[in-house]
């Protein structure tokens, strides 16, 4: 790494025939592994966007703003596949915690969807990014990541848990295995391509 | 999680030595005159003179001139705020000497093409 103030040159370019990119948001309570999941998929190591937020949790995009307001900056991992010749696919591992509720206008804009990734050991925790995607309109899929100590319960169970609809993808994942997240991604994605309306073009 | 100091500045953690404030790297420029440009959308330096352009400015071609990469990237490398990278961008938008590609989703609703696309690339990793 070099000084902040001189030009770093790790940037690792996009192959020069890319012109389209897709977002998705990789999202969770605390510590689900949204970070594991990101690097597990990403072809760069994950980077960090950073997002000003007033403390009183404003997401800051008009700069004349932050002039005499208490600020904060809130650090979102994020990473990138390139999946063909012309298209490149991001993925923002963005925190569910409530306090980041202004950070997801920013982030969630031209994003295809979201991953919801859950923790069985504390299902609670994903009730309110749940519902703040519903409330947002955005579209997503459930995974359940599991861990090793992890209670195991049945598709039904966690469905009524989160109180899903029947067409929500549920599925369960290991963030640090590749196909294995692989396949959560495609579950969102053949989501997005079968049960959401969309303009046809 | 990087909490900044309550003033707004940053604090670069490698040299403990505060960066300009925000509205200060922007000019005073607080709105991006293209609200267009958002994380993904992809850019690359257009021009390689970089004569009457600010110091920040000058960091920000000089990562651009090595080929394409999103806006996230770009203030990544930069470790300025994307709010900034934004507003910085959109001047050297409209200066000439970045280009941006449009967005792959613009109305926010994914055209059937793209997921299919994303799909079988998707497939192909596994
Ligand atoms: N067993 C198991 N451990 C995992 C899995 N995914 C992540 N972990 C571990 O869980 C811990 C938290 O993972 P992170 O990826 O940092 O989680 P996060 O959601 O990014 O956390 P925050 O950003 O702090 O909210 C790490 O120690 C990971 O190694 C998984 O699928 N299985
Ligand atoms: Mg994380």
């Amino acid at each position: 790494m070099g000084s902040a103030l001189s030009s770093d040159t790790t940037a690792t370019y996009l192959r020069p025939t890319v012109a389209r990119a897709a977002k998705i948001l990789i999202t969770g309570h605390f510590a689900v592994g949204k970070t594991t999941f990101v690097r597990t998929l990403s072809e760069i190591e994950p980077l960090q966007t950073e997002e000003v937020m007033t403390r009183a949790g404003a997401l800051v995009d008009d700069l004349t703003w932050v002039a005499g307001k208490t600020t904060t900056t809130v650090a979102i991992d994020f990473g990138r596949r390139t999946l063909s010749d012309s298209l490149v696919l991001y993925l923002f591992g963005t925190p569910g915690q409530d306090r980041f509720t202004h950070l997801w206008d920013g982030i969630a804009r031209g994003s295809l969807g979201a991953l919801v990734l859950a923790d069985t050991r504390r299902l609670a925790d994903s009730f309110s990014v749940v519902e703040r995607l519903e409330a947002m309109g955005l579209p997503y899929a459930v995974a359940i990541n599991r861990f090793d100590n992890s209670p195991r319960y049945s598709g039904q169970e966690l469905r009524h848990a989160l109180d899903l609809l029947p067409e929500t993808p549920l599925v369960a994942c290991d963030a640090r295995d590749r196909a294995s997240s692989a396949h959560a991604v495609i579950a969102l994605v053949d989501h997005l391509l079968h049960h959401q309306p969309r303009e046809h073009v | 999680m990087n909490p900044a100091p309550a003033d707004g500045t940053r604090t670069d953690w490698n040299t403990g030595r505060a960066l300009v404030r925000p509205h200060v790297v922007t000019g005073g420029r607080g709105t991006p005159s293209r609200n267009t440009l958002d994380h993904i959308t992809l850019i690359t330096a257009a021009r390689e003179d970089l004569t009457d352009l600010g110091p920040e400015q000058c960091r920000l071609m000089r990562v651009c001139l090595g080929g394409w990469l999103s806006v996230a990237e770009v203030a990544a490398n930069l470790r300025l705020p994307t709010s900034v990278t934004k507003v910085l961008l959109a001047d050297l938008v409209d200066s000439g000497h970045i280009t941006a590609t449009a967005p792959a989703a613009p109305a926010g609703i994914p055209g059937e093409q793209l997921l299919k696309d994303v799909l079988d690339g998707l497939r192909a990793l596994l």
